[in-house]
């Protein structure tokens, strides 16, 4: 992965200060608590309901063993000895104290890490696939250019007190992992006619507003990259609403004047800067991809022994190696999913003893590397099959090995109303009491590949627009409820779910959920996935069994008056 | 009033704002004399007799007015002010890029109004060289951490044409 140089150490050393002298000049009252918001939420730091809560950067989901054992001991250290790991390569921690974020930011800064960014109005973290560079469907690891983007952000001047926040996401595959019709910029790598460039797809994103992101071109050469985001962001700084927040997006000013005239903007803003001084060098391009190299792979030409006697033999292996790993593009390797999704525990979540457990493993069997998911799970890129017996013991004595990934159980959730503030409802809880009721493996298994993504509030940060089975809480009359769409994904055909009808209250959430699955399992044909089929027998026969003896919609109105 | 910092000093600010009062239309309001900052609708509405009887001019731009509309009118300003409503409102930096990278203004860029300590730093890099600190601030420090908080910078800029890719040594 990508080594910070001198000036790379020096910028993140030089936050840290800036940052300490901002804290001090607030608890001196030299700046007011409106003046230190922007400050602070620019280094991850928002205030929440408990304590703050410290957003830390993964950039494009990139860790070494270093780092996870220095984020273990900060979260030990100045927290509660654990972690959460976000949908956009974060890792946050719940309780710290704020006048100990300069000191944590210090501590990060020793092994490379920071907070730049991780929130406020302002250019994100770039995130991309969990397994770029390995990936047997990869077109072009991302990442050299995932890198040169994160430099581009870095204290950009222009574009620091953006109208709202502006989410990058760059894929390098046949089929997208990095969810890029639902961001603000997504980009999708691919060569044509020889030449290596993006799709470029603008104003995509969940949230209160939910859109597709549509296409603004067709191709770009890799070269003008951080010309043409320039462009974009130039047309969304100037012209972007700022009288309402939720108005706010890009995707909003993109709705407003039409994907072709909005491009029309950017393309004459373009044609400024187009061949300009930041048209990416192929010295700089070599320079970052030289990191990106493929680690020392052993050439295996057989498949092991007693790798194969272990699968025969014993089918919790055999079913963990099914679900957790991933094949990978050279031989007698693949890449494991440690899950962070086992039973009871807050999707996501993952204590220090934990990191430091996964450290050890990459260190011995992955080249010192490590992975964070959208989906909020770790990835050991380059472990040797010979080696996945092992890795399977250490992980599952961690309780790292839940063979869930894909399964129901696997589901992306938020913080909910546990912490965040802006939640309407809890999450957790949600997942917690759906894990529980679904907490046979046979019956997971036989389920089948789903996915199901919680939220808390109309924020969207547990992805619900895209999960096959979507919940959403809401407020209702100071109760807590719970929406529930159908029919979401991501991938390269990703579209937003459907709302089923009248929504839940927390209690009848597992018994929703079973009975959605019901039907699914008593209509679907051989092979089919849970998606397959909702595609083919459409959102009646479920509604129909979720409110079968319900009344509810027109029905209720009458009952009612 | 706010603290006018110019070339790393406070100085005097020897330039008056026109503003409106109730009532006051751009076509009718009385022009002031000596060094005055003109909103764009004065300008436009009274060029001529702005040009005849003032030697120094200063242009007030907000962050709704177009620098494209005004691009053609650039070597009449000696001061063009940019305003910042709020600080988080960062549209006057696109404001002063364009003037400074697109329309190669050359005279005094001054950021006026919400203008604070911790955005000095990227005011600079886009072109800005006078900023009026907001009344209460400590310009003094603002002048010694403000703008200079970064050792390096990796985007091209105003202050830096050149990405720092482009200045790597071989």
């Amino acid at each position: 992965m990508y080594q910070y140089d001198a000036i790379d150490r020096q910028l993140i050393l030089d936050r840290v200060e800036q940052f300490r002298d901002q804290v001090r000049r607030w608890q001196a009252g030299e700046l007011t608590d409106d003046e230190f918001r922007p400050l602070r939420l620019q280094n991850g730091l928002y205030i929440q309901r408990h304590a703050p809560m410290f957003r830390i950067a993964v950039p494009y989901g990139m860790l070494n063993s270093a780092q996870l054992r220095k984020l273990a001991h900060v979260a030990r250290k100045y927290d509660r000895g654990y972690g959460h790991f976000t949908t956009r390569h974060n890792l946050q921690l719940n309780w710290p104290q704020l006048t100990d974020v300069p000191d944590i930011l210090a501590e990060l800064a020793e092994v490379d890490l920071h907070a730049i960014q991780t929130s406020g109005n302002c250019l994100r973290n770039i995130t991309t696939d969990q397994f770029a560079g390995v990936a047997a469907d990869e077109i072009i690891d991302p990442r050299p250019l995932a890198e040169i983007l994160r430099q581009w952000t870095t204290f950009h001047p222009e574009f620091a007190f953006l109208p709202r926040k502006f989410k990058i996401a760059i894929s390098g595959t046949e089929e997208d992992r990095a969810v890029t019709w639902f961001h603000d910029i997504g980009l999708h790598l691919k060569v044509v006619d020889g030449v290596t460039g993006f799709t470029v797809i603008v104003g995509g994103g969940l949230g209160r507003t939910p859109i597709r992101g549509q296409v603004v071109r067709e191709f770009l050469p890799w070269q003008h990259i951080l010309s043409y985001c320039e462009a974009i962001l130039r047309v969304y700084n100037r012209f972007g609403r700022r009288d309402n927040a939720y108005k706010a997006r890009i995707k909003i000013l993109v709705q407003a004047l039409g994907v072709e005239e909005f491009g029309k903007l950017v393309e004459a803003e373009w044609a400024h800067s187009k061949d300009g001084p930041a048209t990416i060098t192929q010295a700089e391009y070599d320079r970052v991809a030289a990191h990106f190299g493929a680690p020392a792979y052993e050439t295996i030409t057989t498949v092991d022994a007693a790798y194969q006697a272990k699968i025969a033999e014993e089918k919790a292996f055999a079913r963990w190696v099914e679900r957790n790993t991933q094949p990978h593009k050279v031989p007698g390797y693949a890449a494991v999913t440690l899950s962070l999704k086992p039973h009871g525990v807050a999707p996501g979540d993952i204590t220090s003893d934990q990191m430091e457990v996964v450290a050890d493993l990459a260190d011995r069997y992955s080249f010192g590397e490590l992975r964070i998911s959208h989906e909020q799970n770790i990835i050991l890129a380059d472990v040797r099959l010979a080696d996945l017996a092992e890795v399977w013991r250490v992980a599952k004595a961690a309780g790292l090995a839940t063979p869930n990934i894909g399964l129901l159980t696997s589901m992306i959730c938020c913080p909910g109303g546990d912490f965040c503030d802006l939640a309407n409802a809890k999450s957790i809880p949600i997942a917690t009491a759906i894990q529980q009721r679904f907490d046979d493996l046979d019956y997971l298994f036989e389920i089948g590949d789903i996915d199901l993504n919680i939220s808390g509030c109309m924020n969207a940060c547990g992805h619900h627009h895209v999960g096959h089975i979507g919940v959403l809480g809401v407020d209702k009359n100071d109760a807590e409820f719970y929406q529930v769409t159908l029919g979401g994904r991501q991938g390269n055909d990703a579209k937003l779910g459907k709302v089923i009808g009248p929504s839940f209250s927390a209690d009848e959430m597992p018994d929703v959920v079973e009975k959605i699955i019901k039907v699914y399992l008593e209509n679907r044909h051989p092979d089919e996935h849970f998606i397959d089929t909702f595609d083919r027998i459409g959102i009646d026969p479920f509604k129909n069994r979720v409110y079968e003896g319900r009344a509810h919609g027109k029905a209720k109105q009458k009952e009612a008056a | 009033m706010a603290q006018l910092i110019k070339q790393g000093n406070v100085t005097a600010d020897t330039w008056t704002t026109l503003t409106l009062a109730e009532g006051e239309t751009p076509e009718t309001v009385a022009l002031p004399t000596g060094d005055v900052i003109f909103p764009l609708a004065v300008w436009r509405a009274r060029r001529n007799e702005i040009v005849s009887c003032h030697k120094r001019i200063g242009l007030l731009l907000l962050p709704d007015d177009k620098v494209e509309d005004i691009a053609a009118d650039l070597e009449y300003f000696v001061v063009v002010a940019v305003h910042f409503p709020k600080f988080v409102d960062g549209r006057g930096y696109s404001t002063a890029a364009l003037l400074r990278q697109r329309y190669h203004y050359q005279g005094e860029l001054r950021a006026v109004g919400d203008v604070l300590h911790d955005q000095l730093f990227f005011m600079k890099r886009v072109g800005f060289d006078s900023y009026a600190l907001k009344d209460g601030k400590d310009a003094i420090y603002a002048i010694g951490k403000g703008f200079a908080p970064f050792s390096e910078t990796y985007q091209a800029s105003t202050d830096q044409p050149d990405p720092h890719f482009r200045r790597r040594s071989a």
